[in-house]
C-alpha cells in the first residue's frame, strides 16, 4: 500500500484510540493513508483521521447524527468525533471492504442506495451541497491534449457544477450517500452491508450515487453486463434515481457526464505525476470526453 | 366524397396531422397532395429515433470498449480501473 503520513505521531495517537475502544486486544493495522486521510484498524474497531482541509463543523455533526439514525444502512462514527493534533477523529467499527479479487457486490450496493434513497428525508438533514470534485480537480489541469479534451468536455456541464450559479431546482431531493464507489460499503459480520465514509451525506438529487458506475460504463471501461447488474438490482429495489423501466440516461446523462470528466481529470492528474502515460482505461476516459464534446451541451 | 375505385363513402382520419380518406366499403386510402410525403418523413424520423436505454448519446461505441477482463466467474479489479472503482 502506498503510504505517505506525514505526521508520524499520528500513527500512534490513532492505534491508542483504537486499543480504548476495541473489545480485544490487537495489534494496529494501517487500512488508508492517502489524500490526507489516515485509517488505522485495531481488531473490531478502525480509527479515521479525516482530511485536515475538510470542514468538519455543523454539518458534519448533523451527519454523524444522520448516519445514527440509519443503523441498518449506515457504518457511522461511535460517538462523537474527536480532535487530535488539529485534526478531527472519529471511531467506528471494523467492516471488511469489497475485494477487488471476487466478483464485484453490484447488487448489494444498489440495494444500499436504493433503500437509502427510499428513506424519509429528516427536516434536519444536512444538504449534500453541490458536486464541487470535477471543477477543483479540472482547474489542476496542466497543458497537453488530454487536459484539453477534458477541458472541452468540462465547458459543456451545467453552469452550477462548473461553480458558476446555484443548482436548479425541479429533480426530487432524497438521502444520498453523496460520494459512492466499491470503496464506500463493508460487510459487517453478520454477513449485512453497510455504506461507510458520511462526509457527503445528506439531501440530493439520487443521481448522483449512480454517476460513477454510469460515467465507467458509458466510458466502455465498466463492462454492460456489471452496469446491468447494477442498475437492475437498483430498479428491482425501487430506487428512485431512473424510471422504473426504460431510458435511465434523462436524469443520469449530467452527473454520468460530470463523473467521467472527474475521473479523467484524475487519471490525467495521476498519470503526470507518476511521470507515464495514460493506460488503455485511462485513455478510454479521455476519449469520453472527446465524445461529451462532440454531443455538446449537457443542459 | 366518393371512393374513386368502388364509388363507396370515405370517412377522414387525422393522423399525426395528416388528414386519411379511407373508403368504408374496400378499406382504399386516399391522400391529399404532399401527404405522402409528410408521412414518408414521419416514418423516415421514427426509423432514426435512438434505440432505447442502451447508453447517453457520448456512450462509448460497441467496437471500441475497453473493457479488461471477458468471462469468467471472478474478474480481477487491479490498477487504473481499481481506482476509478474504490476510490474518490
Amino acid at each position: 500500500m502506498q503510504t505517505e503520513t506525514v505526521q508520524p505521531g499520528l500513527f500512534a495517537r490513532l492505534a491508542e484510540i483504537g486499543r480504548g475502544s476495541a473489545r480485544a486486544g490487537a495489534s494496529p493495522q494501517t487500512l488508508y493513508d492517502r489524500h490526507g486521510v489516515l485509517v488505522v484498524r485495531v481488531g473490531d474497531v478502525v480509527v479515521k483521521a479525516h482530511q485536515a482541509d475538510r470542514d468538519h463543523g455543523a454539518p458534519f455533526l448533523e451527519r454523524v447524527r444522520l448516519a445514527g439514525t440509519l443503523p441498518d444502512l449506515v457504518l457511522g462514527p461511535l460517538g462523537r468525533p474527536l480532535t487530535v493534533d488539529g485534526r478531527t477523529v472519529t471511531v467506528s467499527a471494523y467492516g471488511e471492504p469489497v475485494s477487488p479479487n471476487l466478483e464485484l457486490p453490484w447488487e448489494e450496493g444498489a440495494r444500499l442506495l436504493a433503500a437509502l434513497h427510499v428513506r424519509g428525508v429528516p427536516a434536519d438533514a444536512p444538504s449534500w451541497g453541490r458536486p464541487a470534485r470535477v471543477a477543483r480537480l479540472v482547474s489542476k489541469l496542466g497543458d497537453g491534449p488530454a487536459e484539453d479534451a477534458v477541458r472541452r468536455a468540462f465547458a459543456t456541464l451545467p453552469a452550477w457544477i462548473r461553480g458558476e450559479g446555484d443548482e436548479p431546482g425541479g429533480r426530487e431531493q432524497r438521502l444520498i450517500h453523496g460520494d459512492w464507489h466499491l470503496g464506500q460499503m463493508v460487510r459487517m459480520q453478520d454477513g449485512h452491508w453497510r455504506l461507510i465514509d458520511i462526509e457527503d451525506m445528506g439531501r440530493g438529487d439520487p443521481a448522483w450515487d449512480l454517476a460513477r458506475p454510469a460515467a465507467l460504463y458509458s466510458a466502455g471501461v465498466l463492462h454492460p453486463d456489471e452496469w446491468e447488474r447494477f442498475l437492475g438490482a437498483y430498479r428491482e429495489a425501487g430506487g428512485p434515481a431512473v424510471p422504473a423501466q426504460g431510458d435511465p440516461w434523462a436524469g443520469l446523462d449530467v452527473p454520468a457526464r460530470s463523473l467521467a470528466i472527474q475521473i479523467a481529470a484524475t487519471c490525467v492528474i495521476s498519470a503526470g505525476k507518476d511521470d507515464r502515460p495514460l493506460d488503455g482505461p485511462e485513455q478510454a476516459m479521455i476519449d469520453a470526453c472527446v465524445r461529451i464534446s462532440a454531443a455538446g451541451d449537457a443542459a | 366524397m366518393h371512393c374513386p375505385k368502388c364509388r363507396g363513402v370515405m370517412r377522414t382520419y387525422t393522423r399525426s396531422g395528416v388528414h386519411i380518406e379511407q373508403c368504408d366499403s374496400c378499406r382504399g386510402i386516399f391522400l391529399d397532395y404532399g401527404e405522402l410525403e409528410a408521412l414518408s418523413q414521419m416514418e423516415a424520423q421514427y426509423r432514426a429515433a435512438p434505440p432505447p436505454a442502451g447508453a447517453p448519446g457520448w456512450g462509448a461505441p460497441a467496437p471500441s470498449v475497453h473493457h479488461h477482463h471477458h468471462g469468467g466467474h471472478h474478474r480481477p479489479h487491479h490498477g487504473s480501473v481499481f481506482n476509478m472503482l474504490f476510490s474518490t
